[in-house]
């Protein structure tokens, strides 16, 4: 009799009484099944928007990028913010694989594999709009420090978009090595279950010849470790180095030390949002309601109103630091262009502020945090108010410069950049619904893993020892 | 290439497979593996496994990324074409602080799962013996790899009493070979060892 399980106050993080052999029929059941009309309306929709926005990009690259509306003082518009944005989204994955792994929270295991694909989609997404930016993107490789017949012409090691070049690409490359390894022995359970020729080549090819052999779990797990370990300080300097590119500028609302916390308490606040939008409706679509839990929902939650309220206080540190200061500019920046209403753009700050600080404020009750469509709601509205937390701080400290004879109009985009963006979405849900269904959803292994300690038939069966007192206990397991 | 005779024992219960796999060792035969659905804690100690080395690989690949970024920048920055950025000095180390960070994680990563399938002998198109089908869903399967001295009638009786639900022998392929998962054939003749 072995004693080490979870606390009585915890719910169980597996319903229903599963054996083992449950849990792989549950998961891996939609990847079996044939996917339903709804599956089929989603995907195209997320072709069509997927097409809209290569034809965009195709503009981009043919015309040149004069079709955005960017002007003399907004050089940065609606492209730097979506890719700040996407990224952002992209912190959740890692964060709840790696922080929360090495953290021991076993709630992870449920969502972590649907929240690492996010990620890797959302990061795919972001690199988008740099890469586009470019203008002559012929000439992207220009970026790599490679010797070169132009001197060698060096790139800047000391430029924080350099640095944006390595830790956006590292961190793809570590998010995606880390989420297929985990995949590998989950894509073994879908190929020796295979029936057709087809799937048991193709999951044959994926699953790498996985057999469970002990000694490769052991190293599987030490693996995994240490991709964690790396993976905590990781997520936290990628959304770092973004932030730099906006906090060693002299742009008033820019350069300011908050930056690096404020840019990474954002990023997880926006990513959880995403993951729970998905999360909501693949739970229900899948009939995965016993495997992501009210509780695992609930648990997210908390995450956002956390992360929303160190949000919040950046927000008021930032004000604060403007007053507090006295410079003139900041004092612009901030009291004129953001927190004045009546300024151009003194909607989008509102709008940003309640959408992220007072809105989330709402998963301080119990039964709110426990609501579906509460859940769902708040995560579009922290997504829109993210999106405008970027687009404040990028749009509103550059369209009025230094010099007034040089302000320019008022900013609006161009509908090729909001096709871009579109098209972004279209490549997210494009990935995602392919991820949905052909890949296992939820991590197989490891609900196994914790089924037996934290699996609701578990908690019934230790039940009774603890309601048993000290000695009856004592007594019963002395011989 | 070899094949071998392994007598197969199939566990549905974690207790049960720790006392099986004692009992077997403390008998003296040996447990090729244990193939399971999941990582079962203490199996590998039970099997009499040391442990991984695989996290030392990654300090080495680590600090290997650590100096490539170093030796890399100040080289290109300060020996090879220096340029005067904003007049700050050309050996500018705090600067480069974050891509030194991305590479060491980088080149850990990388070297880690690399070395990882390695081990494992992991990749596309790789094609192993599975001793059962349902070792990666619900099954503890257990391969006890049998000599020409090995009475498999006497052997298979003691598995089967130490709590095997399924009990048989396989003459089986030890090692990996480029195959499909749709296919039945092996691309070489293995050698059978008489047993």
């Amino acid at each position: 009799m072995h004693l080490k399980y979870e606390s009585q106050l915890r719910e169980p993080l597996v319903n229903g009484r599963k054996t083992y052999h449950d849990v792989t029929e549950d998961i891996v059941r939609p990847i079996e099944a044939k996917p339903s009309k709804l599956w089929y309306i989603g995907f195209y929709i997320a072709v069509a928007l997927l097409l809209f926005g290569v034809y965009s990009v195709y503009r981009d690259v043919t015309y040149g990028i004069g079709q955005w509306n960017l002007n003399k003082t907004v050089g940065w518009g609606w492209d730097i913010t979506n890719f700040v944005w996407w990224v952002g989204i992209g912190h959740a994955g890692t964060l709840i694989s790696a922080i929360l792994l090495l953290f021991r929270q076993g709630w992870r295991t449920g969502v972590n594999r649907a929240a690492e694909a996010m990620t890797i989609f959302a990061v795919m997404c972001a690199g988008q709009f740099p890469i586009w930016h470019m203008g002559r993107v012929w000439m992207g490789f220009f970026v790599l420090p490679y010797p070169n017949t132009r001197g060698p012409l060096w790139v800047n090691f000391n430029s924080p978009l350099l640095w944006d070049v390595f830790a956006i690409s590292t961190y793809f490359t570590v998010s995606l090595l880390f989420w297929y390894s985990g995949l590998l022995p989950d894509l073994a359970t879908v190929r020796d279950r295979a029936k057709t020729k087809l799937r048991k080549y193709l999951y044959g090819v994926a699953s790498f010849g996985w057999n469970g052999s002990t000694k490769h779990w052991q190293r599987h797990e030490s693996l995994s470790l240490v991709l964690a370990g790396l993976s905590a300080p990781l997520v936290l300097s990628v959304h770092t180095i973004v932030s730099f590119d906006f906090a060693t500028s002299v742009i008033p609302g820019w350069h300011t030390t908050i930056f690096p916390p404020y840019f990474v308490a954002g990023a997880i606040f926006s990513g959880f949002a995403m993951v729970q939008t998905l999360l909501v409706i693949v739970r229900k679509v899948f009939a995965m309601e016993d495997y992501i839990t009210i509780g695992h929902i609930e648990a997210m939650n908390k995450v956002i109103v956390l992360t929303g309220s160190i949000v919040g206080c950046a927000y008021l540190t930032e004000l604060f630091m403007a007053f507090y200061s006295q410079n003139k500019y900041e004092g612009y920046a901030f009291f004129y262009s953001r927190a004045n209403f009546f300024s151009p753009y003194g909607w989008a700050y509102w709008g940003m502020m309640t959408c992220n600080v007072l809105s989330p404020q709402i998963f301080w009750f119990r039964k709110m945090r426990r609501n579906l469509f509460v859940t769902f709601f708040m995560s579009v509205i922290v997504n829109i108010g993210m999106w405008f937390e970027r687009f404040v701080i990028i749009v509103t400290s550059i369209y009025r410069d230094y010099l007034p004879s040089s302000w320019t109009v008022y900013y609006s985009p161009s509908i090729w950049e909001i096709g871009f963006y579109l098209g972004t979405f279209g490549l997210f849900f494009t990935c995602f619904f392919l991820f949905a269904k052909y890949f296992p959803v939820i991590a197989i292994a490891e609900i196994k893993h914790v089924l037996k300690t934290s699996g609701e038939s578990f908690k019934e069966t230790v039940d009774n020892i603890e309601k048993q007192s000290a000695a009856e206990f004592a007594h019963e397991y002395a011989h | 290439m070899a094949k071998k005779k392994f007598v197969v024992g199939c566990f549905d219960e974690e207790t049960v497979l720790f006392s099986a796999v004692k009992k077997i060792r403390t008998a003296g035969y040996k447990i090729k593996d244990v193939y399971t659905p999941f990582p079962v804690h203490g199996l590998d100690h039970a099997l009499g496994m040391r442990e991984t080395s695989i996290h030392t690989a990654g300090f080495i690949y680590g600090i290997t990324g650590t100096t490539t970024a170093l030796s890399g920048m100040s080289w290109i920055l300060a020996k090879d074409w220096p340029l005067n950025i904003g007049g700050k000095p050309h050996f500018s180390l705090p600067a480069w602080i974050p891509i030194t960070f991305e590479l060491t994680v980088l080149f850990a990563a990388v070297g880690m799962v690399y070395t990882f399938c390695y081990l494992c002998q992991l990749a596309p198109f790789v094609k192993k013996h599975h001793f059962h089908p349902r070792a990666t869903d619900d099954l503890f399967v257990m391969a006890i790899e049998c000599t020409e001295k090995t009475n498999t009638e006497d052997l298979q009786a003691f598995v089967k009493n130490a709590g095997a639900v399924e009990v048989n022998v396989q003459v089986a392929e030890e090692g990996w070979w480029f195959g499909r998962y749709d296919k039945n054939e092996m691309p070489f003749e293995s050698k059978t060892v008489a047993a």
